[in-house]
């Protein structure tokens, strides 16, 4: 493999494998930005891989009372599966158990697009009968009576067929603390990309996967050659200097998104460097035949 | 774009159908072809080269210079484009529109917007009675599109309304709503007697209270409808005097329970 270094750090020759995924955005607002916050951060727990979650959620970013429709503070969402059934499924039950529930929010779509997912219009039965339907120009909305007054949300939202996930970026450094701190430098440079989302807690994996097991029915376990503890008793690869390793998985809703966001990621840890940061960035991929997207290390530096 | 305009020569001896002119109908068609369009509604022919002095332009764009209550029919079913009357209007001005924008600087007579799908339909001075209302025979008014009427509008104004949006800035004569099957009707000043009488769903909203309420609507109080915040954001470019309206604190009063009422009165006032 060919080895790139930049100002100390090496930047493996190599590219991340990623898939096409659906997606969606949405539009969450409340009285206040904290509850907006708290909505959306309802919505988008557990959700952090196809695998175990149904879906891959998070909030790409905050919005002010004059990017909402209703002139409240608010939040987007991007939401992603591998399918729209499991897509419409996973919305309409988050946003039911999680935005439906919490004080004062109200859900908009965030994504215009050809095709449409129920939101409103899969939510508006909770009102038994007494949910009020309102339509002005292209836009509908539904009103639903709750104990706090009224739940307001969009009829339906889009839904993209462009969307991508699974970029990454593995970080390589010599101690749990620096990696952790390279780590910690691309999630919030990536928070910042307009469409994409980290989805991992704080945006970071620490145990990321490799396909299959030596178990059956195992469908992923964990990335041993990424294992520090396991350097030598597999092939590994890791050399010396590795202490620890941690990931950064990202979906966005266009292939550039998540170019964008890697090239973010990988600037934000080349600026900070080896002695504090990371030594090595590298990237997963599954020998270039499972995922129709690659996005080469090589063509994303800064 | 250079918008053709037709110019009134004098008051027409008889009332005027104006459907034809309209910019679907209108593309394409030579000066010599408009001036020969026949705009009568009686037995004596009249064209338009009769009626107005005719000056070329796109047709997307039509100004009628010069109004009058005998103009029929102004914008019925136009599709797309826009037309601007600088005068008074007759019956149905926007009668089955479906989109575009058709403005009157002046009075419309009764029914217009009636049977309107969509499109934008401003009214600068006062509209007749039975704004958006279905003709004798229909079984639903207007259902969908926006009609702003910044003057006062005549009895029943959204009887029978299915869907859309009317605002009526000034005052609306009786029965505001009558009949309502859906839709939101909003009135500035104050109503009529009987608002949304025997209403089915759809939303009055009237800032000034009616002269007379219905027993028939029940008070659910005053409330702050984050719905309402957001239809102001959405009216606002239409008409500032109802995004003001819808933000200040309803009181809502459900009915017309003489009927399964789902719909609801929203009154601005205290009194």
């Amino acid at each position: 493999m060919r080895v790139l270094t930049i100002k100390g750090v090496r930047i493996d020759d190599t590219f991340a494998e990623a898939f096409g995924m659906r997606a969606t955005a949405l539009t969450i607002t409340a009285d206040t930005a904290r509850w907006a916050r708290e909505a959306a951060a309802n919505m988008t727990g557990f959700a952090t891989s196809v695998i175990g979650c149904g879906c891959e959620a998070g909030i790409d970013c905050a919005l002010t009372g004059k990017e909402t429709p209703d002139g409240r503070p608010g939040v987007r969402v991007l939401l992603f599966a591998m399918s729209t059934a499991e897509l419409q499924k996973q919305l309409q039950a988050r946003v039911g158990q999680s935005v439906l529930t919490s004080p004062g929010s109200a859900c908009y779509a965030g994504l215009a697009g050809e095709e449409k997912l129920k939101l409103g219009n899969a939510l508006r039965y909770f009102g038994d009968g007494w949910q009020i339907s309102k339509r002005f120009g292209a836009r509908h909305f539904w009103r639903i009576p709750v104990m706090d007054g009224e739940f307001v949300c969009e009829a339906t939202t889009g839904l993209t067929k462009q969307a991508v996930g699974g970029g990454n970026l593995l970080i390589i450094g010599r101690t749990t603390g620096t990696t952790r701190a390279a780590a910690e430098a691309a999630a919030a440079a990536i928070a910042k990309v307009p469409d994409a989302i980290a989805p991992f807690p704080g945006g970071i994996v620490r145990s990321g996967s490799k396909v299959g097991s030596k178990y059956k029915g195992v469908r992923a376990s964990t990335n041993d050659a990424f294992c520090p503890t396991l350097r030598g008793a597999v092939k590994s690869s890791l050399d010396a200097e590795a202490g620890s390793v941690l990931e950064i998985v990202i979906d966005g809703l266009t292939s550039e998104a998540v170019a964008a966001a890697m090239r973010a990621g990988i600037a934000a840890i080349i600026k900070l460097g080896p002695q504090r940061g990371a030594t090595r960035i590298s990237a997963g991929n599954y020998g270039g035949k499972l995922g129709p997207h690659h996005y080469h290390l090589r063509d994303l530096l800064p | 774009m250079k918008p053709l305009v037709l110019t009134l020569r004098q008051r027409p001896e008889q009332r005027l159908d104006l459907s034809p002119l309209v910019p679907d109908r209108l593309a394409g068609k030579t000066a010599g072809e408009i001036e020969r369009i026949e705009v009568q509604t009686t037995r004596r022919r009249v064209t338009v080269g009769e009626i107005f002095r005719l000056k070329m332009g796109d047709a997307e764009q039509i100004r009628i210079e010069g109004g009058c209550d005998r103009l029929d029919h102004v914008g019925q079913a136009m599709t797309g484009g826009e037309m601007v009357v600088e005068g008074d209007v007759g019956v149905q001005a926007g009668r089955s529109m479906a989109g575009g924008r058709l403005t009157v600087r002046g009075n419309a007579g009764p029914y217009a917007a009636s049977g309107m799908k969509g499109g934008v339909l401003e009214i600068l001075g006062a509209a007749g009675d039975f704004l958006g209302g279905p003709l004798a025979g229909e079984m639903a008014g207007i259902r969908g599109g926006i009609v702003v009427v910044h003057g006062r509008a005549g009895a029943r104004a959204g009887d029978r309304m299915r869907r859309g949006t009317i605002v009526i800035e000034g005052e609306a004569g009786a029965y505001p709503g009558s009949r309502m099957i859906a839709g939101t009707l909003i009135v500035g000043r104050e109503a009529g007697a009987l608002p949304g009488f025997l209403m089915k769903r759809g939303t009055i909203v009237l800032g000034e209270g009616a002269s007379a309420l219905s027993p028939t609507f029940v008070d659910s109080g005053w409330h702050e409808l984050l719905a309402m915040r957001l239809l102001a954001g959405l009216i606002e470019p239409y008409s500032k005097r109802a995004a003001t309206l819808l933000r200040r604190p309803l009181r809502r009063l459900a009915g017309d329970m003489a009927v399964p009422g789902k719909g609801e009165l929203l009154v601005g006032n205290r009194n």
